[in-house]
């Protein structure tokens, strides 16, 4: 069952950036792409805690800033070492100007 | 405190994690994100230049050093072409490890793969180890880089400015990873998908080694290990100068690198050769910055830091006196003062460790 969470304004991710974004006690991350499309995956790395949020995207890549470990944020992949477990990802929509992703 | 235990499996190790000091929250100076941001973006351009000016000046200097062989006039230039090798090598393993030397991923790993080897670093065991020193920076028990151990060897520290203890550790490594045996404190850190490759690397790497010890019996020459290995001993003098100065007898076992880390201007060509990693301080506060970037991240934040030392020489006047003390009383540090516009240390992070107050 969806659970649909209106997480922020389109306007307040840049584009190729990310925000964070907390929600009853979990962090997640939404970022939006160079073309404009929006993604969301859990907040906080896999590999050792540090928050994505403080980190930098490139294309369709977030590197995370206290190792620069790699994900691709659309799938949650991890692109190799220092990560080795994949992000969570979560949908997400937009409509009226706002961002939604579905925390279910 | 009672003797450090610097073992990753020890008693200190198990302290750290007891205590919060492992994989804790580190104090950063506030940035705001859109200048982050724009200094975290990564470029071709200035490593592609560098490494051109680099491998090219490494190739000219091998190339004429070999012409003259065995004339006493290759000296300085197998001089120029070790320091390049085996100090030049530690800066490209290090900032292309991060990933933020080039914006394009293979050339990051290309660059990463020629350093580590010329440094006799695995790069995969190496990757993890460096992973785990910005994690823990300097907290005993947990990173396994620290270079000047308490009390300090100095006898260590002055071999290793000729390579002698690190090349000595890293053929016993290399052998110990050919013969596929991954110890106990690497497997603390190298989780266990990556362990195959380093026995994978190591074996490759043991393979070249043997190729130039065979070039050596055949041609009844030492030429090949003055060019391929060699210059890990006679070259590493650089990156050892250089080195020590970046946590040189400062506090351990504390969460903000301000007060374990050192900022140390330097002349340029030693920039050059150590990829601007004197900004120490804000290196390790923001690893995401490439080399390149980080003269105007100092600029930014150097309000909220310890006063730079203003060469590497005033950096050797403050830390060798420490070091000297600290074999008498090895919890003695430097306790770096903060210029009044710096937020100031915070006791909450630094209370995790009791022995965290200077000996003055």
């Amino acid at each position: 069952m969806p659970q649909w969470v209106d997480a922020c304004a389109v306007g307040d991710i840049d584009e190729e950036d990310l925000i964070r974004f907390d929600h009853e006690g979990r962090t997640f991350a939404i970022y939006r792409s160079p073309d404009d499309e929006f993604f969301a995956t859990d907040g906080v790395c896999t590999h050792e805690h540090a928050f994505l949020s403080d980190g930098l995207v490139m294309d369709y890549i977030i590197e995370c800033p206290k190792h620069n470990g790699r994900f691709d944020y659309r799938t949650g992949e991890a692109k190799g070492a220092p990560v080795c477990v994949n992000l969570k990802t979560y949908p997400v929509k937009v409509e009226d100007g706002r961002v939604f992703i579905d925390v279910a | 405190m009672g003797k450090r235990d610097y073992s990753l499996i020890g008693p200190d190790a198990k302290r750290a994690l007891e205590t919060g000091l492992a994989s804790a929250e580190w104090y950063h100076t506030d940035v705001p994100r859109k200048e982050m941001k724009a200094l975290m973006q990564r470029s071709d351009g200035p490593a592609i230049r560098d490494t051109i000016i680099w491998l090219g000046s490494m190739a000219a200097f091998a190339g004429a050093a070999v012409w003259l062989w065995p004339s006493y006039w290759s000296i300085p230039f197998f001089l120029a072409y070790g320091v390049l090798y085996g100090s030049g090598g530690d800066s490209r393993w290090h900032e292309c490890g991060h990933g933020t030397a080039f914006r394009t991923r293979w050339m990051n790993d290309a660059v990463y793969q020629i350093a580590s080897f010329m440094m006799m670093r695995n790069p995969v065991t190496w990757r993890w180890s460096h992973a785990r020193h910005h994690t823990d920076t300097i907290i005993v028990g947990r990173d396994p880089e620290i270079a000047v151990m308490r009390p300090p060897d100095l006898l260590r520290l002055i071999l290793n400015f000729f390579g002698i203890i690190d090349v000595w550790h890293a053929v016993i490594d290399l052998a110990r990873n050919a013969a596929g045996i991954i110890s106990a404190e690497e497997k603390t850190f190298i989780p266990e998908q990556e362990q195959p490759k380093v026995v994978r690397i190591a074996r490759i790497w043991a393979l070249i080694y043997a190729a130039t010890a065979a070039a050596a019996v055949h041609t009844g020459s030492v030429l090949p290990f003055l060019i391929i290995g060699g210059p890990r001993l006679y070259g590493a003098w650089h990156h050892v100068m250089t080195g020590l100065l970046q946590h040189g007898g400062l506090a351990d076992n504390v969460t903000d690198h301000r007060l374990n880390s050192r900022t140390v201007y330097m002349n340029p060509v030693s920039r050059f050769i150590y990829w601007n990693m004197n900004y120490h301080v804000e290196h390790h506060m923001f690893p995401m910055v490439p080399y390149h970037a980080l003269p105007k991240l100092h600029e930014m934040i150097k309000h909220d830091l310890p006063a730079p030392n203003r060469s590497i020489l005033d950096g050797y006047r403050e830390m060798i006196p420490a070091f000297l003390r600290q074999l008498r009383y090895e919890d003695y540090f430097i306790k770096r003062e903060l210029p009044p516009t710096a937020r100031p240390y915070r006791a909450e992070f630094h209370d995790l460790a009791p022995q965290a107050v200077a000996a003055e």
